[in-house]
């Protein structure tokens, strides 16, 4: 990769003058917030870095309104200690690979809607893209464009926000974000089923979910990496965890009708607030593959067809493994070779999801889509649409696809 | 009555093709999915937007996507437009056609494929209507969440093209966030498949996009949604306010006291009265504003819940409360909910308007609306989703009375105005169509639509697709 200028607007208006500049110069640019996210996707050939870092600020929040309103580099801590004080959240709780990948920084909030990076309480409550009402983006021609706004309903002209959303800073750069946000549950628990396999699992959580006792979260950790949670407490047992948060007197109900709906399981028992908190973020910090070097996957499949996934894989090589999102989240780790070719084959088979290479190490990313590859019709209608907000590809070209040439060929 | 909404000049090249056209389509479809007998087109003339009509060249209506393909592929090879239809419940104009395209409805393609339980999520035909999802899955414990007011009627694939919303949407988000997958027919006869029973998609989120496109990027053919589990039980509460500052501060207390009922529903004193007329609910016919609040789960859930509710209603003198004690109650006390539109169709003309605000200026654009309406020598009914801030003023007039006509529209135009200068947006659930088009200059700049319509161009290359909808005809020349 050649060596890039560093620049960091510190206003929308300098962040449009920053494209142009590199627009006229013909330069390509590495689109990044504070870098955290830098090791996901293919490299990027750029000749200039653009940070939002330098944008950074809650421009606006009303916290009756559910609706805040920051600056794109704002660290996404920042965001949530603001949002604490009114005793609310971000509901999809975003995710932070930090501590699987060994970056360092604090991610920006534009960084986790621009990859659409969401945590357990995807499963109930959506995803990123979900929450994000309205963006301030940066187009391929150097246009300040808006899209959406501040209100929770909104259907005026096309939704150019979830576009944006999970496009890893390809279409443009955005310099403001106006996103939804819910109250912070009174009390949280969670139901842990001890001593089921990864199949019987599957149907518990699927059993859980049909209830109507709104889990918001349900992962299953096998027995190979369940000792790393809440410090060795569960001795080398596979656990199922299902989480129920809300009002006191209504998480306590649901807690009884929950526990009755699962009376075939014999070994139950329940975690409160604190410690739930902190498996939760266990769970979403993928704690089993810190501080190791193996390749990680992260693999989005029906729920009901994650456990089978990873038998199909250990057929090929040595897997461990755990689920989140019902078994519809599942994260592989392999310690030998990155396997992408019978991974993309297996979920195929199954009847399709897609994987993405979160971990791995250069050669690895520079031989295999770190993303998976779409079909040729979707493939050329992408890239269409990325000729059409980023005429020029300026914006991190080859980001999320090895094949960028390929799909500009195919584009009509 | 007199139009103020211009459509696209009608292509007299494409109409005097019309045989021939209708030729083409024969020789793809069977008889009886070809509509071409100008008595039998009428029904396809308008939607719910009725004060606008143009006969299509004909009407085709496919069994099949491979159908639909071949459909879309003639019409591309012979540049010929096209407007899809699922029921025709669009209150925007969203499925009104003009005299140089055809229709494609997807009336036909009615079919649920698959249910499956153990992923929470149904395969169904474009066609489906929205309340039949519900009742295949009910006996199961199982619900499709957004529950538009047309929900007998309107079809899934109307609602992905509107991105429709309900009353229920505060909990349960609106139809973009139900959504799983979908197959969709492109420009050129081409048919992807787009996400599925995963939670996310691969790539750039087309899902998102396509949602709420209103028929302008493909056909939409069949689609992933996503079930919920049923709650275990839910109880629509009244509370009844003597003025609507009051009814506004309330909303926005409960939302702001970190409480998020299923539902929250606004009636001022007009839209009780016709609600109440036609379906006896037992609204309260003495207060000036009527919150209808939802809560669910099982009784100790809702009893919880509703204490809390209790408690800011009376901090903002709530005059009347009033519990539904039934199962029988609380469905009189939605359908006169439900049925506000057809209701006050019962006594006047209306035009439903759809902008959305932030709540705290709920109250503000209320006031507004009254005013706009007093200038205008003309009567409104608010009733609406006072949640999520989705206003619905029925606007009543005579449709027959030209003057009138044009003083509503006009009124409309102005609320919708108001309602963007208040940091809202023109249309919260019913899509932009035709009728609020010549209005999204003043939502967005030259630039932001230039940049919807290129991505637009990225679907449809030629503007075949419901082409006289959503952008303003003066904003297109060098898009």
């Amino acid at each position: 990769m050649s060596e890039q200028e560093l620049i960091s607007p510190t206003s929308a208006d300098e962040l449009v003058d920053a494209v142009n500049s590199a627009i006229a110069s013909g330069k390509a640019i590495n689109v990044t917030g504070s870098g955290t996210k830098s090791a996901i996707g293919n490299n990027v050939d750029a000749h200039v870095q653009i940070s939002t870092s330098k944008l950074s600020g809650v421009s606006e929040y009303i916290h009756s309104e559910l609706v805040m309103t920051a600056k794109s580099g704002t660290p996404v801590s920042k965001v949530q200690k603001e949002l604490a004080k009114n005793n609310q959240m971000l509901a999809f709780e975003p995710a932070d690979y930090s501590k699987l990948l060994g970056t360092k920084g604090k991610q920006t909030i534009g960084g986790v809607f621009a990859t659409n990076m969401s945590g357990s309480r995807r499963l109930s409550a959506g995803a990123a893209r979900d929450a994000l009402l309205g963006v301030k983006f940066v187009n391929g021609k150097g246009e300040l464009i808006k899209s959406g706004g501040k209100v929770m309903k909104n259907v005026t002209g096309l939704d150019l926000v979830k576009l944006l959303a999970g496009s890893w800073g390809t279409l443009g750069i955005m310099s403001e974000v106006t996103f939804k946000v819910l109250p912070r549950p009174e009390v949280m628990k969670t139901i842990l089923i001890k001593g089921l396999s990864d199949a019987d699992a599957s149907k518990a959580m699927a059993l859980a979910m049909g209830q109507s006792t709104e889990v918001s979260s349900a992962a299953h950790l096998p027995e190979t990496i369940s000792s790393t949670f809440l410090d060795g407490a569960f001795k080398d047992q596979p656990v199922t965890a299902l989480r129920l948060e809300g009002l006191k007197e209504s998480v306590d109900d649901r807690e009884k009708r929950l526990v009755k709906a699962l009376s075939e399981y014999s070994d139950i028992s329940v975690i409160e607030t604190d410690q739930s908190a902190l498996l939760w973020q266990e769970i979403a910090d993928v704690k089993p593959f810190c501080g190791t070097d193996t390749i990680v996957w992260k693999v989005s499949v029906a729920p009901s067809l994650g456990h089978q996934l990873v038998a199909k894989l250990r057929h090929v090589t040595d897997v461990d493994a755990f689920y989140d999102w019902q078994g519809g989240l599942v994260w592989i780790s392999l310690k030998s070779g990155h396997h992408a070719s019978e991974l993309r084959q297996a979920i195929k088979e199954l009847g399709g999801g897609h994987a993405t290479l979160i971990r791995g190490s250069d050669d690895a990313r520079s031989d295999v889509d770190v993303f998976e590859p779409q079909t040729l019709p979707v493939a050329a209608l992408s890239a269409r649409i990325k000729a059409q907000i980023d005429p020029k590809n300026i914006f991190n070209p080859g980001r999320m696809s090895l094949n960028d040439d390929v799909m500009n060929k195919t584009a009509v | 009555m007199t139009e103020i909404i211009k459509f696209l000049e009608p292509n007299a090249q494409i109409i005097s093709r019309r045989p021939s056209i209708i030729a083409g389509l024969a020789e793809i479809l069977p008889d009886d999915c070809l509509i071409t007998d100008e008595r039998e087109l009428v029904p396809f003339e308008t939607d719910a937007f009725i004060a606008y009509r143009r006969l299509p060249l004909a009407v085709v209506l496919p069994e099949t996507t491979e159908q639909v393909a071949e459909v879309v592929k003639y019409c591309h090879e012979n540049d010929v437009p096209i407007v899809p239809r699922g029921a025709g419940t669009s209150l925007a104009g969203g499925a009104i056609p003009q005299e140089d395209a055809i229709v494609i409805g997807l009336s036909k393609m009615n079919q649920i494929l698959d249910v499956d339980l153990a992923n929470r999520c149904a395969v169904v035909q474009a066609g489906v209507t929205n309340i039949a999802i519900s009742q295949e899955t009910d006996s199961e414990g199982f619900f499709y969440a957004p529950d538009p007011s047309s929900q007998l009627a309107c079809t899934i694939g109307g609602n992905i093209g509107m991105n429709s919303g309900g009353a229920h949407c505060l909990k349960y988000g609106v139809t973009t966030n139900n959504l799983l997958g979908l197959k969709m027919v492109m420009f050129d006869g081409t048919v992807i498949d787009l996400g599925g029973k995963a939670l996310d998609m691969p790539g750039y989120d087309l899902l998102g996009l396509l949602c709420g496109s209103e028929g302008q990027m493909g056909i939409i053919t069949e689609a992933t949604v996503k079930l919920l589990a049923k709650p275990e039980g839910a109880k629509p509460v009244l509370f009844g306010f003597d003025s609507p500052e009051d009814a506004g501060q309330c909303v926005k207390d409960v939302i702001g006291a970190g409480i998020i009922p299923v539902a929250i529903e606004y009636m001022d004193k007009p839209a009780i009265e016709i609600c109440e007329a036609f379906a006896n609910a037992g609204y309260p016919m003495d207060v000036e504003a009527l919150l209808i609040v939802e809560v669910e789960g099982s009784e100790a859930e809702m009893d919880a819940m509703l204490a809390k509710i209790i408690d800011v209603a009376k901090k903002h003198n709530v005059k009347t409360i009033k519990e539904s004690q039934s199962a029988f109650e609380a469905a009189l006390i939605w359908k006169g909910r439900k049925s506000a539109f057809g209701a006050t169709g019962r006594i006047a003309d209306y035009m439903c308007m759809d902008g959305t605000v932030p709540l705290s200026q709920l109250a503000f654009v209320l006031e507004g609306t009254a005013k706009i309406i007093e200038k205008y020598g003309l009567r409104v009914a608010n009733v609406f989703h006072a949640g999520d801030g989705n206003m619905h003023p029925l606007i009543l007039f005579n449709m027959n009375d030209p003057e009138e006509s044009i003083k509503a529209e006009q009124a409309g135009m102005d609320i919708l105005r108001l309602c963007v200068d208040a940091g809202g947006c023109l249309t919260g659930e019913h899509g932009v169509g035709i009728e609020k088009r010549d209005l999204m200059t003043h939502q967005y700049t030259k630039e932001d639509l230039d940049q919807q319509m290129a991505v637009r161009a990225a679907f449809d290359p030629k503007w075949l697709f419901n082409p006289s909808k959503v952008f303003p005809l003066e904003v297109r020349e060098d898009a």
